[in-house]
């Protein structure tokens, strides 16, 4: 979705701000979401693209005036109506209507759940890669409401493959139903350039991972520029 | 509980005063909404407190930068190690035994005099957890994920790393799954140091590549 989430290239947000010797968390409540986020996401009743897609709901002016993990509370607080965990009406007066369908995470389960070796990745042989590295790739202008990994500000715009990570689980599909497509994902170089125009520095260069749903060859068969 | 929840119905009336302060200052509603809602989802048996602790604890004390920079500094000694690094990060990682959520498929970006990598996420905020520990409150602001991509030296300069012209800068949007790692460049006048003192060099910023990494004086 074009969301307020998809932040790359805005100005008028001002300056980094990086704090010295930042903690890792500033608050109580920050601990609790974080970890409030992590122990229901275990409960399998969502992926990782779902939750993100559920973030990139909060309306644009809200998401802009809250914090990082404000963000991760909305986004939760969705899911778990969503998903079947809470009804919106317990969500609404805080108050259990009734035992959840699922257990929750005990503690000593904690570390096998985080030791997690493999998430996204899916078998290689599941997927012919459609390019290689140094293949010219445009990338397609898609614009879906849906849950989506291809920044705006690197839609329609012409790069280089710099390397083909392999096959991953296709996010936007992942998000919508949860389904496992296996896809290539590749790391696509685009030149400062191509993606800003001629103010860019021409030295400086972006990677985008892309899917490779996300990408046409730049050239016809013939060698030609489309 | 109900003590809590008379809070919470009191906070929804203040709602609208809500602000964060410089630094993600606390809301009072939102503090007791989270508590309220951890109340309820340990009520309806979702949660357990304990293994929010857990959870805490792993991200709070256990890991971070620290557990990259053994990495950085492995590889600066032991020419193998950064073969392997480069060439499959995350089994070299975990060769440390740092593996895990979001750090389950790593690629290590090497800087060198002519070529300078800083990483990003413009979506959301991805970060190679297991060796990194959760980002920082700047890594995952609007002003970084906007204008990293669009004017990178821009940033790097606020960061206080001034690049001459000839260098290329490599941004890196965290995309999809991959997780990213910047091997910095080791510094000069490191030759006789251990792998250990070394390690005590290599820092946060360095390895997401908006700083250098220097030796004090």
């Amino acid at each position: 979705m074009n969301g307020i989430h998809d932040l790359g290239g805005m100005h008028g947000l001002g300056p980094v701000e990086p704090e010295p010797n930042e903690p890792v968390f500033h608050h109580e409540w920050e601990r609790r979401a974080f970890a409030l986020n992590l122990a229901t996401g275990f409960l399998g009743r969502w992926n990782i693209d779902m939750g993100r897609y559920a973030r990139e709901h909060m309306p644009p002016a809200e998401y802009l005036a809250t914090t990082y993990y404000e963000h991760w509370l909305y986004g939760l607080e969705r899911l778990l109506v969503e998903k079947g965990l809470v009804t919106a009406g317990e969500l609404q007066t805080m108050r259990p209507q009734g035992s959840g369908p699922v257990k929750a995470l005990p503690p000593g389960g904690v570390p096998t759940a985080l030791r997690n070796r493999r998430a996204a990745r899916m078998d290689d042989h599941l997927a012919a890669p459609r390019f290689k590295a140094g293949d010219r790739v445009r990338t397609k202008n898609l614009n879906p409401t849906g849950h989506t990994r291809l920044p705006r500000y690197a839609r329609d715009k012409v790069g280089v493959v710099d390397r083909d990570h392999g096959v991953f689980i296709f996010a936007d599909a992942h998000a919508a139903t949860g389904e496992k497509i296996p896809q290539h994902c590749y790391a696509v170089r685009f030149e400062g350039r191509e993606l800003w125009g001629p103010h860019a520095g021409p030295r400086d260069a972006v990677y985008v991972d892309c899917f490779e749903p996300y990408l046409e060859p730049a050239d016809d068969a013939t060698g030609r520029r489309r | 509980m109900s003590d809590q929840h008379d809070h919470h119905d009191h906070a929804h009336e203040h709602e609208h005063d809500a602000r964060p302060g410089p630094h993600g200052a606390p809301l009072t509603d939102v503090q007791l909404r989270v508590r309220a809602l951890e109340s309820l989802l340990v009520d309806k048996g979702l949660v357990d407190p304990q293994a929010l602790d857990a959870l805490i604890d792993t991200y709070e004390t256990k890991v971070g930068p620290r557990n990259g920079a053994r990495v950085v500094a492995k590889a600066w000694v032991d020419p193998a190690f950064k073969q392997r690094l480069l060439a499959d990060a995350t089994a070299a990682i975990a060769e440390l035994g740092y593996i895990g959520r979001q750090g389950e498929d790593m690629v290590v970006l090497e800087n060198t005099p002519k070529v300078h990598n800083v990483v990003v996420c413009t979506l959301c905020s991805c970060y190679p957890w297991p060796v990194l520990g959760l980002p920082p409150v700047w890594y995952k602001s609007g002003p970084y994920r906007a204008r990293t991509v669009i004017d990178p030296r821009g940033v790097l300069r606020e960061f206080g790393v001034d690049l001459a012209e000839d260098v290329e800068v490599r941004v890196w949007d965290s995309t999809a799954e991959l997780r990213y790692l910047v091997l910095p460049e080791r510094p000069r006048g490191t030759e006789r140091m251990t792998e250990e003192q070394l390690a005590e060099l290599v820092t946060r910023d360095a390895m997401i590549g908006v700083a250098k990494v220097t030796v004090p004086r």
